[in-house]
């Protein structure tokens, strides 16, 4: 096992980088950061128009979210990987396409879980702080999206680290990432399927694990702050 | 302060406000009372359009708060609403609670809207909360806290939507001695309330209402003695053990 991480660690770890693409564990770890950070503030956008007075925004918003969750990731992959160069004329990497098609199918979900967590906030919170005169923005940053992020926590970190491990499928379009670099190892290994796949599994459950932690660990401190026991 | 003029509201065929007409004049403190689903709460939550109504107009402070280009956060703001349910925002603190609106809609810098809090816990009797989180605080607590945030604008008008309903008795007397000492400085007031205790020290007027209309609008010693409707008369006996 020694022998096979010092002959295949740099591959997992990088891919074929410096002489291509950053790939591996850091290509996952890339793509799944880039993917969040997309797909959050766009599922954000999706939930305020799914909740919003406006009923073209929240018809458009619906439609969203009813298309790209009722979609396998792989077939928006796919239709990504052929549609994308239609529409701009150039060539997509990979990488590119990739990504758009994580936002797009994450932010159907994660819309969803922020709009349950909009409307758990109690009724009562909106209307103090509309009554102090606080606008409808203002409201929802100061006061309706802290408490309900809040509650979001565990089903973000569910959507989160599914998400982590959805990048491993963008693989079959040529993106290097984790599994890519995995299945060029079993290629050249030919006998080293169950080891290198091992590694694989323990790669995604450490990240996994270690976002989970950090989410439990966020979600008490900002309890403890609710109920005054943080300094 | 206050003119309501022919205000109708409906909840699809229900009839929840008939036809209004009232005023509640500068420095005045008034009590609404009448018997649950009577449309009190309605009444008041729509000076501040918590509640749209569909017909009739609302003055404040002499403006129409129907009316296109009313800015409704800058009108909000010139106005107290204390709910029943006292609604802190709990994850804030007690000072970040007053200071949210000084800071956000007032203009105010944090260090100011910090030493306004200061001044009105110590209005309201307690300074010794300001970094407390509401979770921590007594319902009574909660709610003077929510007075002083509805204060912290320097509102001309306060409105109470059953400010004691939700707290336990021995919690009532340093609501309404907050209350009191407010109607003392002049402060107009609308309380909607089962205090009748209060109503009769503190209101300079009363209005009766049941089934989405005012009844009665009168003084309180005149309630008292003589309520003229049969249904105030009930809603007396049944209210004043």
């Amino acid at each position: 096992m020694i022998e096979f991480l010092h002959t295949y660690g740099l591959l997992f770890l990088v891919g074929s980088w410096p002489n291509g693409p950053v790939g591996g564990f850091a290509g996952t770890l890339i793509l799944a950061f880039l993917g969040l950070a997309g797909a959050f503030p766009a599922a954000l956008l999706v939930a305020l128009a799914r909740t919003g007075d406006n009923r073209y925004a929240r018809a458009l918003s619906t439609v969203w979210v009813y298309t790209f969750r009722s979609i396998p990731l792989i077939m928006i992959v796919f239709w990504a990987y052929f549609l994308l160069p239609v529409l701009t004329g150039t060539e997509v990497p990979p990488f590119s396409t990739a990504l758009a098609a994580i936002i797009v199918y994450e932010s159907a979900f994660l819309a969803e879980i922020i709009r349950a967590g909009i409307q758990s906030v109690p009724a009562g919170q909106r209307e103090a702080s509309r009554a102090v005169g606080l606008g409808y923005f203002q409201s929802l940053w100061s006061v309706q999206l802290p408490q309900a992020l809040s509650n979001m926590i565990p089903s973000l970190v569910n959507q989160f680290v599914s998400t982590i491990k959805a990048t491993s499928i963008v693989y079959i379009i040529g993106v290097q990432e984790a599994a890519f670099s995995a299945q060029q190892i079993n290629s050249i290994e030919l006998t080293a399927a169950l080891r290198t796949y091992l590694v694989l599994a323990l790669f995604y459950f450490l990240l996994c694990a270690l976002l989970s932690k950090l989410a439990k660990s966020l979600e008490t401190r900002l309890r403890n702050k609710r109920l005054g026991l943080a300094a | 302060m206050i003119q309501f003029e022919h205000v109708n509201k409906w909840y699809k065929k229900y009839h929840a406000l008939n036809d209004i007409c009232g005023e509640v004049r500068e420095g005045e403190v008034l009590v609404v009372c009448g018997p649950s689903g009577s449309g009190k709460s309605t009444m008041i939550r729509t000076v501040n359009k918590l509640e749209e109504i569909q017909s009739g107009a609302i003055r404040v402070g002499g403006e129409c708060i129907s009316d296109h280009g009313v800015d409704i956060n800058r009108l909000r703001a010139g106005i107290g609403f204390v709910f029943q349910q006292f609604n802190l925002f709990p994850h804030l603190s007690v000072k970040d609670n007053i200071a949210l609106s000084p800071v956000k809609v007032g203009g105010m810098t944090r260090k100011q809207a910090y030493e306004l809090a200061d001044e009105l816990l110590q209005k309201v009797g307690l300074h010794d909360k300001r970094d407390a989180m509401p979770a921590n605080l007594s319902g009574g607590q909660q709610q003077r806290v929510a007075i002083a945030r509805a204060l912290a604008q320097k509102p001309p008008l306060i409105l109470f939507d059953e400010p004691t309903s939700a707290l336990d008795p021995e919690m009532v007397g340093e609501v309404l001695s907050v209350m009191k000492n407010l109607a003392a400085e002049g402060m107009t007031m609308v309380c909607v309330t089962h205090e009748m205790n209060f109503a009769r020290e503190v209101a300079d007027r009363i209005w009766f209402m049941d089934r989405g209309a005012i009844l009665e609008d009168t003084t309180p010693v005149e309630f008292f003695s003589h309520p003229r409707h049969e249904r105030a008369r009930k809603f007396l006996a049944d209210i004043i053990h």
